[in-house]
């Protein structure tokens, strides 16, 4: 079975700044990835470098069998023009930290926009799927409110909602419950472990411990770059083995 | 403005050591502002010795109404505030237009946006009405093959030089306002609608735009009125608006001043309307953004006539 994320080496660097030092990691369909880290440890820029929104500066990534960001023709590498990053972004989701969504729109609109405008979908098909994906994530009593009329944990729903829309293999989640207040976390979580229960591919960046280690099936500590440890979510949190990781969980655990 | 005595804070809030039980009404003498009193007696007195000196002047004042609703003068009207409208629309998609340009990624788009900013904001828009209306030493013909073939100066029609003249100046000044407003939306929108797998173009109408407007509105209400002004400029190359037609009534009756006042007066009336509407369409773009709308020019002007003599804060 070919993995659904694949990354050899992988480097990035914002100028001088050499953030990735690479990285090298697999993540099986179906899997539930969880990757942890203290701040600034490029586990964020991974993830953006996944669906190209960062492009890599050296190594090899693939999503799915497929070269992020370039296609290979015998030894040449050959940038993919915008409409063809675009089409690969089409099946893979994002989740960000803070929410961004559009909000000029409500929330069904925010559902309805991607099918729609980048499918070409119809309005009546798009706007019946966005309905049952706001009752997944327990909203569809708020389908006509703005997201400024929404507190945080319900904006972030529909986020989720938002990318489920275009009906991705890949899901992946930038702290998603980072940006909310304690009490809201729960509400996003119990999304999250609904869609792992359906067999969706995550890769998850998250302070969330609990959650890495009920819902996770692998997990990864990252710091200054490097992938420091990795394994089973219940080994590595409870049984770290590297001195960084242990010194990083006595602190948030 | 006219606030001369300054009130001490000690005097204004004499706090007393121990708060009154129940909620009655405090019984004080309001601070007097004499000097409000005397500054509005000179102002008022100002303007009475302006307006004396007006009347007293060799200025035939009966010549304005006479000509104030001339057919001609009402057609100027209408052509300026087309011109207006016309010069208007052209600036603002040729401003959103430069404006995206000089944010791509594409250096040479981003060049030639660039250039052509610093060409039209460098250059007086009088001096290129000039040159548009000149420009057959240049081209002796337009040639666009098979559609239309014509000689310059007959191509170049005044109208046509007018909107060029002030609507491609235009587009230099609105993109330059566009170009805040785009940068004004956040990051993260356009990084949402990337990893939705939308393209530049799509992000750019369906999630940035719409956004930018917030931003971009209120000051290009402020250039519809600028331009309204600006329109007087096209006189110059012949084009009949509001101005040449009351500079040819002065010449043909011999009341040329009488009829520069004629003239504006009705740009007052024109920018007075339109102020009216930038104010109300300002106070619409400022609901969300701050917590109470600021007051409406009546409630202002009622509240300033009330407070006259009384502490500030007195009126809500």
């Amino acid at each position: 079975m070919t993995a659904m994320v694949k990354a050899e080496g992988v480097h990035k660097s914002f100028g001088a700044a050499h953030i990735l030092k690479g990285i090298d990691l697999e993540v099986a369909p179906r899997e539930v990835f969880c990757l942890i880290g203290p701040s600034g440890s490029g586990k964020s820029t991974f993830l953006r470098c996944i669906n190209h929104l960062e492009q890599i500066s050296a190594g090899r990534l693939s999503v799915d069998g497929e070269l992020v960001g370039y296609r290979q023709k015998g030894d040449k590498l050959y940038e993919l023009k915008d409409s063809e990053v675009a089409l690969k972004r089409r099946d893979i989701g994002m989740v960000f930290q803070r929410f961004n969504l559009f909000p000029h729109m409500t929330a069904i609109e925010n559902v309805m926009e991607a099918p729609v405008q980048v499918k070409g979908e119809s309005r009546a098909v798009a706007r019946a799927r966005a309905e049952r994906l706001l009752d997944r994530v327990g909203l569809s009593d708020k389908a006509k409110n703005y997201p400024s009329q929404l507190s945080g944990g319900q904006q972030q729903r529909v986020a989720i909602a938002r990318a489920l829309a275009m009906e991705p293999k890949l899901m992946l989640f930038d702290e998603p419950t980072s940006a909310l207040d304690p009490e809201l976390v729960g509400d996003v979580l119990d999304v999250m472990r609904g869609l792992a229960e359906d067999g969706m591919t995550m890769i998850v960046v998250t302070h969330e411990m609990g959650f890495a280690r009920e819902v996770g099936d692998a997990l990864v500590f990252m710091d200054d770059g490097v992938v420091v440890e990795s394994g089973h979510p219940r080994d590595v949190l409870t049984n770290p083995q590297h001195d960084r990781t242990k010194s990083f969980l006595s602190k948030v655990l | 403005m006219t606030d001369i005595e300054k009130t001490g804070p000690a005097e204004r809030s004499p706090a007393p050591p121990t708060p009154p039980a129940g909620p009655e009404a405090i019984k004080a003498i309001p601070v007097r502002h004499y000097g409000r009193y005397v500054s509005a007696v000179i102002a008022i007195a100002a303007l009475f010795a302006i307006i004396y000196a007006f009347s007293q002047g060799k200025i035939n004042w009966g010549a304005v109404p006479d000509y104030f609703f001339d057919d001609r003068i009402i057609k100027g009207v209408g052509q300026t505030l087309l011109l207006t409208v016309l010069s208007m629309v052209i600036g603002v998609v040729g401003g959103i237009l430069l404006a995206v340009m000089r944010l791509s990624k594409n250096p040479v788009t981003s060049s030639i946006a660039w250039s052509y900013i610093w060409f039209f904001r460098g250059t007086p828009v009088l001096v290129q009405l000039f040159v548009w209306f000149n420009l057959g030493l240049v081209f002796e013909y337009i040639n666009l093959g098979p559609i239309y073939k014509d000689y310059w100066s007959s191509f170049m029609t005044p109208l046509l030089t007018a909107l060029l003249g002030l609507g491609l100046n235009e587009a230099a000044y609105m993109a330059e306002i566009c170009r805040a407003g785009l940068l004004s939306v956040d990051e993260g929108q356009t990084e949402a609608s990337h990893a939705l797998g939308m393209s530049h173009s799509k992000t750019l109408r369906r999630v940035v735009i719409p956004q930018a407007m917030r931003v971009i509105v209120p000051p290009t209400g402020n250039e519809v009125i600028n331009m309204l002004k600006t329109t007087s400029l096209v006189a110059a190359v012949q084009f009949y608006e509001l101005f040449k037609y009351a500079q040819d009534i002065g010449q043909a009756s011999g009341a040329p001043v009488e009829m520069y006042f004629l003239a504006a007066a009705w740009y007052l009336v024109m920018t007075s309307v339109l102020s009216v509407g930038q104010y109300y369409l300002e106070r619409y773009y400022a609901r969300g953004s701050s917590r109470s709308l600021p007051p409406t020019p009546m409630q202002k002007i009622r509240t300033n006539l009330l407070s006259l003599g009384r502490p500030k804060g007195g009126m809500a």
